[in-house]
This record gives C-alpha cells, structure tokens and sequence, in this order.
C-alpha cells in the first residue's frame, strides 16, 4: 500500500487527525461501557450482542466504506460458525484455535466468493452474493459433518490460551470483549489507513479512482476477504459461546439481519453497526415470546429506515454533533 | 421395466415433468423480475412474498366468496396487483432518486412484514387447496401417466411467458415500455405519461407473482413461507439468464427447471446446489448473463 499514501486522502473532507479525536473518545465511552455492563446485564446476552456487532463492523466496511452491499455474508458467520463447532468437539482444539480455523475458512470462503462477484456492482452483486451463499447454505444443509438440522450442539468450550477457563462466564465475556476490541480496532485501522482512503475513494468516483492508476478490482477485493474474515471471526466465538452451531446461521436471513442491524445503526459510520446490533439484539430478545412477530418488526424498521431514517441512529447523533463518529 | 442410462424410464420421465412444473414457476416468476428490473431497476425482493399473496387470495376467495379456482385465477392477481399498485405509489416511489439498493431493501423490509403477518395469523403448516374438478386425473401417454392439472400447469404458463414477450417485443405498447427503460426522460418528453407506466409496471410484475402463486396453490400447499426460499433461486435464474431479459427469464427459467429435475435423477445431492453452481460458472464466463447485455 505504499503507492497508495501520497494522493490516497483526496476524498477526506478534514485532516485524519481531527476526525480522530471524538472518536478517540467515543472508543473510550464504549470500551468503558461494555467493560462495566456484566456487573449489571446478563452477560450471555451482551456476549451475543458483541459477536453481532463485530459482524455489523465487518458487513460495514463493504457497504459503508466501499458501496458494495452483500447479501451473503450469513455464509462466513455460519461456516465459521461450523468448523470452530466441529474443530473444538470432535478433534478437540482448544477454542483460540478453533476460532482461528473458522477464521480461515470464512477467509478463504470470501476469496472465493469475492473473485467472482466483485466484477458486479449494485444490486448485481447484491443478488451474486445472495445466490453463492445460499449455494453455501445448501451444502451445510447435506454435509454430514454439520449435522443437518441439529446442528453441532454442546461444543466444549474449553481454556482459551491455556490460561482463561472459559467455563466461567465472566472470563468467557472478557475474552470475546477482548476479541471483538480487536476486530473493532483493526476496522477502525483499516478505515483510516491509505488503504481506507483509496476504498472511499472508490466508492465515490470509481472510474476516477482506476484512472489514477488503482486497480479498484484488487482493492475491493481485499476489503472483500477482511470482511469475510472479521465475519468468520464473529462467527467462530459466536459458536463457542453458545456451544452451538446451526443452520440459522447460514440462512439468507442472517444475512438480511446483519443489513438491518448497520442500516439501523448508521450505514459508514465507525460506531453505527455497534449500536444497531445491540438493538436488534435486544428487541429480538424482548420479543422472543413473540414467534412471527419479530419479522414483522424488523421488516417495519427496515421500512422506516429505508423510506426516513437512512443515516441511522448513529448518522443522525453524528449530524446534531456536527462531527463524524 | 424399461431403463434409460440405468434409470427407470418412470423415474425419469417423472423428474423431466417435476422439473418442468419448477420451470414454469421459475419462468413466471423471473419473467416477473426483469420486466420489473428493466423500468424500476429495482430487484424486488417481495416477489417470493406476492406470490405467496396469489396462492392465499385463491384460498380465501374460496372459503369466504365460494369463488372457485378459475375465479381466482382471474381475481387474484388483479387484487394482489392492485396491492402491489399502492405500494409502489406509496413507498417505492419515493425512492426512485436514490441508489437503487434502497429499493431491494425497502422490497426486502416489505417481504419480512407480510411474510411475519401470515405466519402468525396461519402458522407454518400449509393449507390445502383442491385441483380444479375439470383438470382432476390423468392421462396415460404410454410411458408415463401424465396428471392433467400439471400439463396444464405448464401449457398454461408458456403461453402466459409467451403473451408478455408478445406485448412488450412485438406491440406499440411494449415499445414505449423498452424506450422508458432506454430513456425514460426522452420518453417522458414525447408526451407519454412515465411515472404512470412505471407505477403499472410494477403492478403486472406483481400480477404475475400472484398468478403463479395461484396455479400453484393445488400442487404445492398453501403456505405462508412457500415463497420465501423459492425467491432465492428464482434470483439466481434471473442472474443466469441475464437481469432485465425477458426471453432470457423465460428460456432459462424452463431450462433451469429440466436440469434440476435431471440432476434429481443423476445425481440426487446436487439437485439443490446444482443451479447456484451454473449460475457461478455462468458469472465466470459471461458476467452479464447468457442473455443479458453489459450496462
């Protein structure tokens, strides 16, 4: 990316250095937060919420920062999801490595999917991702290491590092907080970087970008994978915490859910995707007696999002406070 | 018994018509799709979910009026078109100025609350809806027996594909349709009234969810989730044939119908990948569809 450096930041509207500060400081307000909230929420809830938001971080940086909506990205949470699950139960891996495998996979996943559908744009690739991953879905579906319709249950959870026994569920929500940090920072890193520049760059003026001599197919590319692979991320500790992996995170409408949770939330924005996983999470937990009726909600906020609140709820604290966040 | 490749001549015979009943729901379907995405440019995701709509409004036509299945097959799409209409004039329409992916969300958001609606007030089981006492039976062709609703099943909608290539290839009306799709301002400066078309567009497209969702209503039950993983595989059609191709959504509607019915038969595992792996080869080769052109 060293080419990238000199003309990268045409797009950015204010030097690199002041966007930072309040965000710098927001960073703080939500570490400080999600480090206090297990004293006071449950936390195997909180460690839900987190796996998604990590996912919504992820998701984000293709439709926020480089246009580009996937409506696949079920398949690297759910593969993930499935060989964590399978490495940590049947060959007994110890879970860093078996979220490490299902990091991978979800990698390599989306270099596949990615090569072919990044040619397409708009809702050519929106429909290209769709139909891949539920070729995705399908094939999880007959394996028979998935484990068809009971999925891979009562996956061990083990000592992360050998150090943290994650048995105990205070240890267990420190080490996912401290990997979805990780994951949040590496975004926030990419998303800044010369490399986050010539992404924004493409997303506004795509032959300008190609003119100036960045092979834009390449860039999207690589956004492409680290997206799958912070969703395989999410995907592998999601199914370490809940000792379970299932076809419900392989379906389509995963994928649809973690649009819903970055619309709500704020579409490009650093924090957005955050705050709209925690209210999706939540409403989904409060309506859970419910049955359909949690479709029902969601379709209606997708509506209203859609049709009034397209900065969400982060876009529009980031239009009062005049700064982006 | 007969055999073809190692296999039965019965089995096989009854995949190719399994197949080809998939295909013409494939084809209505995605026909559906690209007269849509040609003028609106909008995948509407709540395609799975009219059709859904068509099947129901053919059950409740039944139960409340005691109109029956040739009623409905004429009412029931008109209603849920009619449905379709206002939607577009109230929701869609406002989101013609942005980027189209807010159309395939907002079409999306739609799907999830009628979908949710049905599920809670019928639950997931399906509801059954007789064939038609005309076409009950079958007929023996020898090789197979041939039942009478699914022959005219598929009769019925090759030549409902058939009449709407007709009208927007062939007539004035279907002109005017391909210019707005070209250049819906020039059009629109010739006199001839765009958002209006626009607004009638999405409308039939609607229509001919529902009509498919009726004629399906006696094979399949009626079920307020028949539509929502079917729509999937209709997108990955609509990409195959190349999206906005009308001849292309019919022809590979049907195709794509028979070869998933063959591999059924061949090699069984496949049949439900077997579409999503042409459709990727096909991206591979010709990213723009077997029919489709490069915008």
């Amino acid at each position: 990316m060293d080419t990238a450096s000199e003309a990268a930041p045409a797009t950015a509207t204010e030097p690199l250095s002041a966007v930072g500060r309040h965000q710098t400081t927001a960073f703080f307000l939500m570490i400080g937060l999600l480090a206090m909230a297990p004293f006071f929420i449950y936390p195997l809830f909180l460690m839900k919420a987190l796996c998604f938001a990590l996912f919504a971080c992820a998701f984000n940086l293709l439709i926020g920062y480089v246009g580009l909506l996937s409506f696949g990205h079920a398949a690297f949470l759910g593969s993930a999801g499935y060989t964590s699950a399978y490495a940590a139960k049947a060959w007994g891996w110890p879970p860093e490595l078996a979220i490490l495998a299902g990091t991978a996979i979800a990698a390599a996943l989306g270099l596949a999917i990615g090569a072919l559908a990044i040619r397409s744009k708009g809702i050519y690739f929106a429909n290209i991702t769709l139909a891949l991953a539920q070729m995705v879905y399908f094939f999880c579906v007959q394996a028979k290491f998935t484990g068809g319709e009971d999925g891979i249950q009562s996956v061990p959870r083990g000592v992360f590092l050998g150090l943290f026994d994650l048995r105990n569920i205070m240890t267990m929500y420190f080490v996912v907080l401290a990997i979805f940090i990780a994951g949040f920072l590496l975004l926030y890193r990419t998303i800044h970087s010369p490399f986050g520049q010539v992404l924004k760059a493409i997303r506004e003026h795509e032959p300008r970008a190609v003119s100036l001599g960045y092979s834009a197919e390449r860039y999207k590319l690589v956004a492409f994978v680290l997206s799958a692979t912070l969703s395989g991320l999410a995907g592998g500790t999601k199914a370490i915490v809940f000792q379970l992996a299932s076809l419900t995170d392989v379906h389509w409408t995963m994928s649809g859910e973690v649009v819903l949770m970055t619309l709500l939330g704020g579409l490009g924005t650093v924090f957005g995707p955050v705050v709209g996983a925690f209210i999706v999470i939540s409403l989904e937990n409060y309506l859970a007696q419910l049955g359909a009726w949690v479709t029902v909600v969601q379709g209606i906020i997708f509506i209203i999002c859609v049709l009034t609140f397209r900065r969400g709820v982060v876009g529009e604290i980031a239009r009062l406070i005049r700064k982006p966040l | 018994m007969s055999t073809i490749f190692g296999i039965p001549t019965q089995a096989l015979f009854g995949q190719l018509l399994i197949g080809l009943i998939n295909g013409s729901f494939y084809a209505m379907l995605s026909l559906g799709l690209s007269v849509i995405f040609g003028l609106l440019n909008i995948i509407n995701f709540a395609h799975g979910a009219q059709y859904m709509m068509g099947a129901f409004a053919a059950y409740f036509l039944l139960q409340w009026a005691g109109l029956g299945y040739w009623w409905a097959l004429l009412v029931a799409p008109l209603a849920v078109g009619v449905i379709g209409v206002v939607l577009e004039r109230t929701m869609l329409k406002r989101l013609y100025a942005l980027d189209h992916l807010y159309g395939l969300l907002l079409t999306f958001g739609l799907a999830l609350v009628i979908q949710g609606l049905f599920r809670n007030q019928f639950g997931s089981s399906g509801l059954p809806y007789q064939i038609p006492s005309g076409l009950t039976g079958g007929r023996n062709l020898g090789f197979m027996v041939l039942p009478n609703y699914r022959a005219w099943v598929v009769i019925f909608s090759l030549a409902t594909c058939l009449i709407t290539w007709y009208v927007i290839e062939r007539t004035k009306l279907g002109a005017y349709l391909r210019a707005a799709t070209e250049n819906p301002g020039l059009v629109q400066a010739f006199g001839v009234n765009v958002p209006r078309m626009i607004t009638l567009t999405y409308g039939f497209g609607v229509a001919l969810a529902a009509l498919a969702g009726v004629l399906a209503a006696p094979i399949y039950q009626v079920n307020p989730l028949m539509g929502a993983d079917l729509i999937i595989v209709v997108f990955a059609v609509v990409v195959i044939g190349g999206m906005g191709s009308i001849l292309g959504s019919i022809v590979t509607g049907f195709t794509l119908g028979i070869v998933e019915g063959l591999t059924k038969v061949f090699y069984p595992e496949a049949s439900n990948t077997v579409i999503f792996v042409i459709m990727a080869l096909v991206l591979l080769v010709r990213p723009a569809g077997l029919f489709g052109r490069e915008k």
